[in-house]
C-alpha cells in the first residue's frame, strides 16, 4: 500500500540520527576530551597506605647501639567515617572527655578535611594500643597506624644525633611533595643530614575501596605497591663513653668540647653545653619540650660545638708561631724582650701576664709561658712581611694560612648549619678604618693573640689542634665512618672523608719546635698542675676576652705527643683562665680515652668539675623570672630561699620623722634590708608607709 | 515428523530473524552488564542463578520467563491483538488505577501492584497496550487522522495512561506517552506540532544545563544555519525569514530571560534546588535569606532525594569519562564494582557500559540500538496494514524515547527522570514488557502480507 506521509519516515530518521550524535558527541566529550573524570575515579576508589619504615639505627665506635627504635602507634581519625562510631568507649580509653574528642576531630577537619585521615592520638603506649586493637570494629572512622619513635639507650649525644619532627609546609614544598603532612623528618644533628640515608624507603600500598570507604582489596593485584625498606644505619666515630663524660663535665656550665682521632678525622665526642636529654625531644614528648627548649635563654638546642664562635685567644699561638717560621722571619731560637706589656705599638698597649727577664727567651719558653709580647711581635713581622712590603698583601697570605689550617672557612663536618666563625677579609677593616692605606699591622696587632675580630668554632680549634699533632696533614673532621650495605652513591656523603689533606708544606722541623713548646706548657707553662697519668701531652691553654662579661676559658690539647691518638678542644664560657676550667675537662677527656679508665684522683676531680656551676648570673636570673611568672600563673606559694638569700632586695625607707620633733626617736638608718619574694613586696611597701603616716 | 517440521515451518515463516539476533544480544549484553555491577572476586558464578539472592540471578529466570513469553507470541494469530487491542487498553488503564488506590509504595510512587510474591508495574505494561490500541484507532476505517478531531482522539489515547501514571508520581513513565506523538507526525499529526513540543522541551533543558549567554551564541548558529539551507525560498516567501529570526528571538527569550525569571522569582528555593539538581547542577542559593529558607526546608523533609540526583549524574559522569577511548575493561570498573554509582543496575546501567569499554565500546553499543531503530522503522514501512505499521512506529518510539532520556541522563544531557535502558536495565517489568512489545512486532510483520485492522 503506498502510504501517504512516507516521506516523514526520512524525518524520523533524521531525528534518531541527531540524537545519537548529540550522544555520542557528549560521550566523545566525557571520555576523550576531560581526563579530570579519570582522576576522580582514582581519587574515588583508590586509597594510598603508607608503611612508613623504621629509621636507621646509628651505632658508636664500638658497635654500641646509641639510636634505637621502639615500635609506637598513631591513632588515626578519617572524619567522615566516624558515624556511629562508639565514642564513650573510646574516651574512657584514652581518658579524655567529648567535648575534648568533639575539639580533636573538629581539628583534625580543619587540618586535613573531612576525607582524608589525620592524627588523633599520636604515640600510644603498647598497652593501650593491644585495647584498641582489640576494639577497633567498634570504632569506625579510626586507624592505628605504626610509627616506630626513636630512643637513645645511653641518653646522650643528644647535639650530635639532632632530633625528628613532623615535617613542615616549607620542607613539604622544598621536597617537590614528597613528604606528606604528618610525616617525620630530620630537622637537626645526623637525622637531618643523612635523612635520605636514615629514612629508608617508604612502602606505598594502592587499595581499592568501595562508596562507603570499606576496602575492597589490593589495586591490581598489587603491581604499583611498593614495599617499606627499613633506613640504613650508621656507624660514627663517636665513643659514647667519652661522649657521656664530655657531657657530664659540661653540666651547669656554656660551652663546648670537641674531640678528634688526628688519625682519621673522626670525631671521638662532641657536646656543647647546656644540653638537654634526647628523650625529651623524641615522639610524643616533642611536643610538651620543644618550645621549651626553643626559647630557653640558654639555648640548649645551639650546638656550640660547630655554632659557637669564640676568639680563639693563646691557643691560636701556635699557628701564629708556625706561620712565621714557615715565612722565614725567625727561627725557634728567635727571643723577644718582654717587660709585661708590648709597647712597639704607639697607643696601644697589651699586657703580658709574665713580666720576668727570659721568660720569651725562644719558642719553646714563649710557647710554655704565653708571652703575648713575643707573638704580637712575630704576627707584626708576618704581616710587614718583607716578601710583599705592603700590610694588605702580607695580611692576605697569613690569611691564607688560616684558611689553610681550616680557620674562617666550613671544616666540612657532616652536621647541618656548621658556622665558619671568622678571619676577616681585607675589606672587613677597610671598612673599620677607612680605606686600604689606612690600616697596618700595629691596628690589627691583637689578632696576633687571638683576639681582634679573629673568632674560631670548638671544632675549628680542635681541627686545628689535630693538623699541629698530624705534623702537617688532616682528614676533614666527621662523624660517620661507615654506612650499612654502603653503594657507590654515598661516596656524596663519605668520599671527601677518605681524601688526606696536606696543609701547605710547612717542615717538620717547625712543628717539632711548636710541638715542644706546648709539650712545655705541661711541664712547666700555663698548664703545668694538669697531669694525664702516663700520657705525655701537648697543650696550650687560652684565655679570650670577652667584651660581654667575663673571660672565656679555652683550652686545646692533643695526645700522646708523640703518634698523637686524640685531639681536644674546650671552650667553658665565662670562666676565666683557660687552665682553671677548660684544662681540667680536656685532660680528663685525654685520660678517658688514653687510659681507658680514670685513676680514683681523676675520677674525684671528674666529679668536681662536673658539680661546678659556672652559668652567667643573668642567665640564672632569667631562669629565675621564668619560673617565677609560671609559678605565679598556676597559683603556686612556695617560694625558694636560695633565690631570696642570692637577690636581697634593698627598698629604701621613707620617712616623715623629723629630728628636731622626735630627738629621741633612734631609727634614723633610713634604708632597711629586705629579703622578701617580688611578690609579696607592694603589700608591704605600702604598709610600711601607711604605718610611718600614722605616727 | 512431517507434521511436526510443518508446524516449525509455519511458526517461523516470515519472522525477521535480525530483530531476535539483536534482541538476544542486547539481553545478554545487560545481564553481563548487571553480572559486572555485582560480582565480586571469588565468589560462585553459578550459585546466585539458583538461589535467587542476586539481582544476575533474578534477571535470569526473567529472561526465561521472557524467552517462553516470546514463543507463545510467536505462536499466536496476528488477529487476536487486532480484536483485543482496546479491551487489553482497558484492562491496562484499570490496572493503573488499581495500582493507585491499591498498589504498594516503592521509592515514593504508588505504581506497583504485588501479586503474592509477584510485583508488576501496570504502567511499563500499559504502554504496549496503549501502542496497540492507538495503532488500533488509527487503523480503523473510518478514521481519517488527518482531521484534527481524529488527532484529538489519538493524543487522548496516548495521554490517558500519561496522566494516570502522573498521578502515581512516576514522571518517568508518563513522559514516555509523549513519544507517541511521533507515531502520529508519522501519520498525519501537522508537523509544527512535533516541531514546537520537541523544541520547546530541549530549549528548556538546554537553558537548565547552560548559560545564557552560550545558548544565545548557540541559538544564534543555528539560525544562521538554518537561514543559509533556506535561503533559496526566500524570494518566494518572505514570512519564513521572519518566523526563523522570530523562533530564534523566541528561543533566546525564553533561555535568557523566562527560565531565568521563572527559576528565580517565580519559583520557591528548594524547588530551584530540585530543579538544578535534576540535571547535576548543584543550586547555589543567591543570599543569606535564601540559604536559611534552603535549609530549613531541606530539614523539615529530611529527604535528601533532590541532592541524591545530583551525586548521581556526577558519579555517573565519573564513570563514564574515566572509561576513556577503550575502557577499563569487563570487570575492571571501579565506579561501578564498587557502587559509587547508585541504581547502576537499572536506571544507570549505561555507566558499567561506558566505564568498562569506553568510548569504542559505547560506540558499538549505541549503533546497536541504532540498527534496532532503523530495523524497525524499515520493518514499520514494509507493513501493508496501517495497524501493523503505526504499531512499529510506536515500538520505535517508546524504544527511541527510553534510549535517549536514559543515555542522556547518564551522560548529564538529561534530567534524571528513572526510565530504564530498553532489554538493558535490570528488572523484570521493564524486561517483560519490551519483549511483548518486540515479540508482537515481530508476530506482525511475520504476517505483513495480511491487511489487520
Amino acid at each position: 500500500m503506498p502510504v501517504f506521509n512516507q516521506s516523514r519516515k526520512r524525518f524520523i530518521q533524521g531525528i534518531f540520527i541527531i540524537v545519537f550524535l548529540v550522544i555520542i558527541g557528549q560521550l566523545f566529550h566525557l571520555q576523550i576530551l576531560s581526563d579530570e573524570y579519570g582522576i576522580a575515579a582514582d581519587r574515588n576508589a583508590l586509597t594510598k597506605k603508607i608503611a612508613y619504615p623504621s629509621r636507621g639505627i646509628i651505632y658508636d665506635s664500638k658497635g654500641r647501639t646509641i639510636l634505637d627504635n621502639v615500635s609506637r602507634f598513631d591513632l588515626m581519625v578519617t572524619p567522615s567515617q566516624v558515624k556511629g562510631a562508639d565514642t564513650v568507649a573510646l574516651c574512657n580509653l584514652l581518658q579524655i572527655d567529648t567535648a575534648e574528642f568533639n575539639k580533636r576531630i573538629i581539628t583534625a577537619i580543619i587540618k586535613n578535611g573531612r576525607y582524608r585521615p589525620s592524627l588523633f592520638e599520636p604515640f600510644i603506649t603498647t598497652q593501650l594500643q593491644a585495647q584498641l586493637t582489640e576494639n577497633m570494629y567498634k570504632f569506625s572512622g579510626f586507624d592505628l597506624l605504626d610509627r616506630p619513635v626513636r630512643t637513645y639507650p645511653y641518653k646522650a649525644a643528644a647535639h650530635i644525633l639532632g632530633y625528628v619532627g613532623e615535617v613542615d609546609t616549607a620542607i613539604i614544598r622544598k621536597s617537590g611533595y614528597f613528604y606528606q603532612m604528618g610525616d617525620l623528618v630530620g630537622r637537626s644533628g645526623l637525622e637531618k643530614f643523612y635523612e635520605p640515608v636514615l629514612m629508608g624507603q617508604r612502602g606505598i600500598n594502592y587499595l581499592v575501596k568501595d562508596n562507603k570507604n570499606r576496602i575492597q582489596g589490593s589495586y591490581k593485584k598489587g603491581i604499583f605497591d611498593t614495599a617499606a625498606e627499613a633506613g640504613r644505619s650508621l656507624h660514627i666515630s663517636v665513643d659514647i663513653e667519652l661522649q657521656k663524660i664530655a657531657e657530664k663535665l659540661l653540666q651547669h656550665k656554656i660551652g663546648a668540647v670537641v674531640a678528634i682521632n688526628p688519625k682519621t678525622g673522626g670525631i671521638l665526642a662532641m657536646a656543647s653545653g647546656p644540653s638537654y636529654f634526647p628523650g625529651d625531644l623524641a615522639g610524643a614528648e616533642f611536643r610538651k619540650n620543644w618550645a621549651k627548649l626553643a626559647l630557653d635563654t640558654a639555648r640548649p638546642l645551639y650546638n656550640r660545638a660547630i655554632k659557637g664562635q669564640y676568639p680563639p685567644g693563646s691557643t691560636f699561638k701556635p699557628l701564629g708561631a708556625l706561620i712565621a717560621l714557615n715565612e722565614g722571619l725567625m727561627t725557634p731560637s728567635f727571643g723577644y724582650g718582654c717587660s709585661g706589656a708590648y709597647y712597639a705599638c704607639r697607643g696601644i698597649k697589651v699586657r703580658c701576664t709574665h713580666y720576668g727577664n727570659g721568660h720569651a727567651s725562644n719558642l719553646r719558653v714563649a710557647l710554655a709561658n704565653s708571652c703575648n709580647s713575643y707573638f704580637l711581635h712575630i704576627f707584626r713581622m708576618a704581616i710587614d712581611n718583607p716578601k710583599d712590603n705592603n700590610t694588605i698583601k702580607g695580611y692576605l697570605r697569613w690569611k691564607a694560612y688560616m684558611n689553610s689550617f681550616g680557620l674562617g672557612v666550613k671544616t666540612g663536618i657532616d652536621l647541618p648549619s656548621e658556622d665558619y666563625a671568622s678571619v676577616p677579609d681585607t675589606s672587613r677593616y677597610n671598612k673599620d678604618f677607612g680605606g686600604s692605606r689606612r690600616w697596618n699591622s700595629c691596628n690589627v696587632v691583637t689578632l696576633g693573640i687571638g683576639q681582634d675580630r679573629m673568632t674560631a668554632t670548638p671544632l675549628q680549634l680542635a681541627n686545628m689542634m689535630s693538623i699541629i699533632a698530624n705534623r702537617g696533614y688532616y682528614y676533614t673532621p666527621h662523624l660517620v665512618d661507615s654506612i650499612q650495605d654502603e653503594n657507590a652513591g654515598d661516596s656524596v656523603y663519605l668520599g671527601k672523608y677518605r681524601v688526606r689533606h696536606n696543609v701547605t708544606n710547612i717542615p717538620d722541623s717547625s712543628y717539632q719546635a711548636v710541638i715542644e713548646g706546648m709539650h712545655d706548657v705541661t711541664v712547666y707553662g700555663t698548664a703545668d698542675f694538669l697531669h694525664v697519668p702516663g700520657v705525655e701531652y701537648c697543650a696550650k691553654t687560652g684565655t679570650a676576652q670577652n667584651p660581654h662579661g667575663k673571660n672565656h676559658s679555652i683550652f686545646t690539647c692533643f695526645a700522646p705527643k708523640d703518634n698523637p691518638r686524640i685531639a681536644v678542644s674546650v671552650v667553658v664560657e665565662n670562666a676565666g683562665y683557660g687552665a682553671t676550667w677548660a684544662g681540667p675537662i680536656a685532660t680528663l677527656m685525654l685520660e678517658k680515652y688514653l687510659n681507658d679508665s680514670l685513676s680514683p684522683r681523676s675520677s674525684a676531680k671528674l666529679e668536681k668539675v662536673s658539680k661546678a656551676d659556672l652559668i652567667p648570673a643573668a642567665i640564672k636570673h632569667w631562669y629565675y623570672l621564668r619560673d617565677s611568672t609560671r609559678n605565679a600563673r598556676l597559683g603556686v606559694k612556695e617560694v625558694n630561699v636560695d633565690t631570696i638569700i642570692e637577690q636581697p632586695i634593698v627598698v629604701p625607707k621613707k620617712t616623715t620623722f623629723d629630728p628636731e620633733a622626735e630627738p629621741e626617736r633612734n631609727d634614723s638608718s633610713g634604708e632597711t634590708n629586705l629579703e622578701k619574694t617580688p611578690m609579696m613586696l607592694p603589700a608591704e611597701n605600702k604598709q610600711e608607709n601607711d604605718s610611718t603616716q600614722n605616727e | 515428523m512431517t507434521a511436526h517440521r510443518m508446524s516449525n515451518n509455519t511458526i517461523s515463516k516470515g519472522i525477521d530473524w535480525s530483530m531476535i539476533i539483536l534482541y538476544a544480544l542486547l539481553v545478554s549484553i545487560g545481564l553481563l552488564m548487571i553480572f559486572a555491577n555485582e560480582y565480586k572476586e571469588g565468589e560462585n558464578i553459578w550459585q546466585p542463578i539458583f538461589s535467587q539472592n542476586k539481582d544476575y540471578g533474578k534477571q535470569v529466570l526473567w529472561m526465561g520467563v521472557c524467552a517462553i513469553l516470546g514463543t507463545f507470541i510467536l505462536l499466536t494469530d496476528s488477529k487476536f491483538f487486532t480484536a483485543t487491542a482496546n479491551i487489553l487498553y482497558v484492562f491496562g488503564v484499570l490496572l493503573c488505577i488499581a495500582a493507585l488506590f491499591v498498589g504498594s509504595e516503592v521509592k515514593g510512587s504508588r505504581s506497583w501492584l504485588v501479586l503474592g510474591g509477584f510485583r508488576l508495574q501496570p504502567s511499563e505494561l500499559c504502554k504496549v497496550f496503549t501502542c496497540l490500541a492507538l495503532a488500533k484507532f488509527i487503523s480503523r476505517q473510518e478514521t481519517d487522522f488527518g482531521k484534527t478531531n481524529s488527532q484529538l482522539i489519538g493524543a487522548g489515547i496516548s495521554l490517558l495512561p500519561a496522566v494516570i501514571t502522573l498521578a502515581q508520581n512516576e514522571t518517568g513513565l508518563a513522559l514516555v506517552y509523549f513519544s507517541f506523538f511521533l507515531v502520529m507526525y508519522r501519520e498525519g499529526l501537522p508537523p509544527f506540532i512535533l516541531i514546537l513540543g520537541f523544541t520547546l522541551a530541549v530549549i528548556l533543558i538546554l537553558s537548565l544545563i547552560f548559560s545564557p549567554q552560550t545558548l544565545f551564541i548557540v541559538y544564534a548558529v543555528v539560525a544562521a544555519f538554518v537561514i543559509f539551507l533556506t535561503r533559496g525560498l526566500f524570494k518566494r516567501n518572505r514570512v519564513l525569514l521572519w518566523v526563523i529570526i522570530g523562533a530564534w528571538a523566541l528561543a533566546s527569550i525564553i533561555s535568557s530571560i523566562a527560565m531565568p525569571y521563572l527559576i528565580n522569582h517565580v519559583m520557591k528555593p528548594y524547588q530551584r534546588d530540585r530543579i538544578y539538581s535534576l540535571v547535576g547542577k548543584p543550586y547555589v542559593p543567591q543570599n543569606l535569606e535564601e540559604r536559611a529558607e534552603l535549609e530549613k526546608q531541606k530539614s523539615k523533609t529530611k529527604s535528601k532525594s533532590h541532592n541524591q540526583s545530583e551525586y548521581n549524574v556526577i558519579q555517573s559522569k565519573i564513570a563514564i569519562g574515566s572509561g576513556g577511548l577503550f575502557g577499563k575493561g569487563y570487570l575492571k570498573g571501579t565506579q561501578t564494582r564498587y557502587d559509587f554509582v547508585p541504581e547502576q543496575r537499572t536506571d544507570f546501567i549505561f555507566c558499567t557500559v561506558g566505564e568498562g569499554f569506553g568510548f569504542i565500546g559505547s560506540l558499538i553499543f549505541l549503533s546497536l540500538y541504532a540498527i534496532l531503530l532503523f530495523r524497525i522503522v524499515m520493518i514499520a514501512e514494509r507493513q501493508r496494514s496501517t495497524f501493523s505499521r503505526v504499531y512499529a512506529y510506536g515500538v520505535a518510539s517508546i524504544f527511541f524515547f527510553h534510549i535517549t532520556i536514559n543515555i542522556c541522563m547518564t551522560i548529564g544531557l538529561a534530567p534524571v527522570i528513572g526510565i530504564p535502558l530498553p532489554l538493558i536495565s535490570y528488572g523484570g517489568s521493564s524486561l517483560l514488557t519490551f519483549t511483548l512489545l518486540l515479540f508482537i512486532l515481530i508476530r506482525l510483520d511475520a504476517d505483513r502480507q495480511m491487511i489487520l485492522r
